[in-house]
Formats: C-alpha cells, sequence, structure tokens
C-alpha cells in the first residue's frame, strides 16, 4: 500500500515535470505576443524553432557562439509596426542565465547606449538586445526611423513581462 | 594595393602617355626608356588581379530603398571598368555565350537587411538576357527556398521566366564530391543545371572565419557546410573551393557592398551594418576576400573596434586559398590593383 502509494507520487510527479517541460519547450511561442497585444505591432509570420543541433542553419557560423555558451534553441518571428517598419525578434534559451549573459556581454557596444529592461539591455537606433534570466532577446528593426527606437521598447516591454511568468 | 582612380581607359592612357613625358626624359633614347617603362608598369597593372570598386552614394536616393536604374547603372560601371570596355554589353558578351545556363549564387542567410540585393540581381539578369541568355536558362539559387522567399524573391520554377528556386527543391548529388579536408554533397542546381557560375556574396565580417565574401559563399553549394567552421574554416573554405565543379564553372564574383557589416556578421545586425552602396567586382576571388578584409578593417578602425586579429579570428583562409597547394587567386597587394570608380 504504501510502495503504491509512493508509486502513485512519483507518477504525478513525473506528470507535472513532463507538464513543465513540455510548457517550456512550447514557451518559444508563448514569448511571442500576438498581433496587437503590443500596441502598434502586429505579428506577421509564423513562429520557426530550430534547436542547437540545427541552430547553424539559421545562424550559420555565428551559431559557435551560441553553442560555446550552452544554447538550447531559438525561435524567431517577423514583425510589423504601424504596417510601415518590418522587424524580426530572436528568442535564444540559453542553458541558464549565465550563458545568456556570456553572449550579452560578448557584443561590443557600439552606437548603442544601455537601458532599463530585463537583467540587461542595450538599446539603438534600429535594435534592442536584452537578457532575462536564461533568455537572450533580439529585435531588429530593418528600417530606422523617429519612432523606431520607442518602439522596439515597447515590444521588448512586451516580451519581458512574458519572459517574467 | 595600387589604386587608380578613374577607371577609365582612354583617360587612364592619357595619363600614362602624359606621364612619359613628365618624366623629363632626356634626348629620344631617354623618352623611349620612359615610355617603355610606363608600358610595361601599365602592362604589369593589367595583368594584375583587378577588383572593382564601384560605388555611388545617391543609390538609395534619398530614401532606404535601392534605386534600380542607378543599380544598372553601377553595375554597368563595375563591370566595364573591369573587363575595360566603354560599353557594358560588350563586357557581358565576353563573359558568357548564347546557349549556356547561368547559375546566380546568392547569400540569402543574413536574412533581410544583410542578403544579396534584388535590384542587383534583377540587373544582372537583365543584362544576360541582352547578352543572350534566355531567361529560363538564368538561375538565381541558394541553399533554401523559404529562405530566399523570406527577404523578397519570387520564386519560380519553370515557364519562360528567370529561375529561383533553393537546393532544398532539388537534393544534392548522392556521390561525394571531395578535395584535401572536404568531402560533401554538392547541389544539384551546381552540377546538373548550371555550365556558368556568376557568385554573388554580400560583404560581411564572420564570427568564425573572419571575413565571409566571394569563397565562403560556395558553403551554401554543399549539404555539410556545418562540418567547417573549426579552426575559422580553414583550410575548409579553399578545399572546397577547388571542387572542379566550382572552379570550372565559377567566371564572375559580384559582391553586394551596398549594406555591409564589420561586426556581429553573418546575420544582420544593424548597430554593426552600414550603408557602402557599392559594388565589387573580380574574377580573381581571393584577390577580392582580400580587399573585402581591408574595408572591413578599416571599418572597425573607424568605430574603435579590436583588428580581427586582435578578436583571434583573422581570415587566414585566404592566405590558404592563394597558397602554391591552392592557387586560388592573389592575396598580395602588390599584385591586386585596386580600381574605384
Amino acid at each position: 500500500m504504501k510502495a503504491r502509494g509512493v508509486l502513485l507520487v512519483m507518477l504525478g510527479l513525473a506528470l507535472l515535470l513532463n507538464t513543465g517541460c513540455k510548457r517550456q519547450s512550447g514557451a518559444g511561442g508563448s514569448f511571442f505576443p500576438a498581433s496587437d497585444q503590443v500596441a502598434g505591432w502586429a505579428r506577421t509570420g509564423d513562429i520557426r524553432t530550430f534547436e542547437a543541433a540545427d541552430l547553424w542553419k539559421y545562424i550559420d557560423g555565428e551559431a559557435e557562439r551560441y553553442l560555446k555558451a550552452g544554447v538550447q534553441r531559438v525561435s524567431t518571428a517577423d514583425y510589423k509596426f504601424q504596417n510601415k517598419v518590418d522587424a524580426v525578434v530572436d528568442i535564444y534559451t540559453m542553458g541558464n542565465a549565465e550563458g545568456a549573459e556570456k553572449v550579452f556581454q560578448s557584443e561590443p557596444a557600439v552606437d548603442g547606449k544601455p537601458i532599463q529592461l530585463g537583467d540587461a539591455a542595450g538599446l539603438s537606433s534600429q535594435s534592442l538586445v536584452f537578457r532575462k534570466g536564461a533568455c537572450l532577446v533580439r529585435i531588429v528593426a530593418f528600417e530606422g526611423s523617429a519612432e523606431t527606437q520607442q518602439a522596439l521598447l515597447q515590444l521588448g516591454r512586451g516580451i519581458d513581462l512574458r519572459l517574467a511568468r | 594595393m595600387s589604386a587608380i582612380r578613374s577607371a577609365d581607359r582612354r583617360d587612364f592612357l592619357k595619363k600614362c602617355l602624359t606621364g612619359a613625358v613628365v618624366l623629363g626624359a632626356s634626348g629620344k633614347m631617354g623618352l623611349l626608356a620612359a615610355a617603355e617603362q610606363q608600358q610595361q608598369q601599365q602592362g604589369a597593372v593589367l595583368a594584375k588581379s583587378r577588383v572593382v570598386i564601384a560605388r555611388d552614394a545617391m543609390l538609395r536616393g534619398v530614401g532606404t530603398t535601392v534605386d534600380s536604374r542607378r543599380m544598372l547603372s553601377l553595375l554597368d560601371r563595375a563591370m566595364q571598368a573591369l573587363f575595360d570596355r566603354d560599353n557594358p554589353m560588350e563586357t557581358w558578351t565576353k563573359l558568357v555565350r548564347p546557349g549556356e545556363t547561368v547559375g546566380l549564387k546568392v547569400n540569402v542567410l543574413g536574412g533581410r537587411g544583410l542578403s544579396s540585393n534584388l535590384q542587383l540581381i534583377e540587373a544582372i539578369c537583365e543584362r544576360l538576357q541582352e547578352a543572350g541568355i534566355k531567361a529560363n536558362d538564368i538561375v538565381v539559387w541558394d541553399r533554401g527556398t523559404d529562405e530566399l522567399e523570406h527577404v523578397g524573391f519570387h520564386v519560380s520554377t519553370g515557364g519562360n521566366r528567370v529561375q529561383c528556386f533553393g537546393t532544398d527543391r532539388v537534393d544534392y548529388e548522392q556521390e561525394l564530391a571531395m578535395h584535401g579536408s572536404v568531402g560533401s554533397r554538392l547541389s544539384k542546381i551546381l552540377t546538373q543545371r548550371c555550365n556558368v557560375l556568376i557568385n554573388v556574396p554580400v560583404l560581411k565580417d564572420h564570427d568564425g572565419a573572419g571575413v565571409t565574401i566571394a569563397l565562403k559563399n560556395m558553403y551554401g553549394v554543399i549539404h555539410n557546410p556545418n562540418k567547417y567552421h573549426p579552426n575559422g574554416c580553414n583550410p575548409y573554405i579553399a578545399d572546397l573551393n577547388m571542387l572542379p565543379e566550382i572552379r570550372t564553372k565559377m567566371r564572375l564574383t559580384i559582391c553586394d557592398a551596398t549594406t555591409a557589416c564589420f561586426e556581429g556578421g553573418p546575420g544582420y545586425k544593424p548597430e554593426y551594418s552600414w550603408k557602402n552602396n557599392a559594388l565589387m567586382v573580380s574574377q580573381d576571388p581571393v584577390a577580392l576576400d582580400y580587399t573585402g578584409w581591408q574595408i572591413i578593417e578599416r571599418k572597425r578602425a573607424e568605430k574603435g573596434l579590436k583588428t580581427l586579429e586582435g578578436d583571434s579570428r583573422a581570415p587566414h583562409y585566404i592566405a590558404t586559398a592563394a597558397d602554391a597547394q591552392h592557387r586560388l587567386g592573389t592575396n598580395d597587394p602588390r599584385s591586386i590593383a585596386v580600381v574605384e570608380v
């Protein structure tokens, strides 16, 4: 009876962990705001995910840097701001927060400024990069305008909120 | 590197003759010797690997989109300077013949923002057709069809149109092609569809190789490029370009240097990119890669970044490509004539 009870608890735990993993592995999708969940931003494409072994198909030789830092996967989606500015959001899930920090720190600060977002963030005229826990987020706009920086920040905040959940 | 400003042939010859007189050679023999020396120098310059950099500061007008007519004009200027011709069509008829199938190996890995420019490809296709190549004998290609579509290329297979698709539509050869450290299956687009290859890479730095320009663009031709990134992609890049299917078909490199990147490549990061508004053309891919490397280093210095050597990623593959075992071109600046137009 006692053994059965232990077995049931173990089964229950296994189920919970499995759900957690699935949620985690599916979380890449939930990190991406749907259209109009962040003012002015519409998601214009499907979310694509590349696991670590296939990361090179997305970022070629740059994959080595992420692999050394313990990347697990990247999820990416296209966005459009006010039907004018196209952008892409990449969310890298690293093995741990140290991995995210390692990649973030490896990128030199050129024409950008640090800002308060996530655990650390840098904003330039057409891109926003921030890390939060084990996640590294890069948002790149393909055109620059007076509104682009603020728009990037809004989208970044929207993603940051989702990462905190 | 010797730089010749204004590569107009007549101008150049005029300068040579003027120079012969200005040398102040005394007497007939002296004058002849000076003229001979000038001719030898001219011959030496013409015998060098020529890399043409054509630039148009107004390529995008006042906006961000490349102007198609200006791109065509830029391409013409680059080709005329490379082949020493006054008429753009003379350059293309020198390069291709009717009946040939021409593959344009583009680079779309960087995604939007840092891929082979659509207007450039359109300009090349226009000139190829004027040179007698049928539209459906032109294949614009890279590794993945989705990647091509993602950056704005219109996928097309069949019909009387310029063809555009990825290797994923036709697959790779079953047999490995081997040379040195490389053993790879080649895209059937290269092996079965094209008998001429025009390389259309983008001017970018690379996290591993240091730079990725003409020679590394051939990584998009094989099924296993991920295997060839250790050690700064060296000697893999050079060995890959030795494969006969690549070496015998490659006729020209037209490097898209309209938007280039100096850090964080090969993906697009706007904070590390700049609007260079230029094309680089050459028939020597090693010389072109060497020249592109210098451009990237100058930009890095301007931005206060370390050299690629200082960042532990100097592009050693360039020297390998030029060495006695490969001889894919030259990396000796004394043997490279950079012509800016």
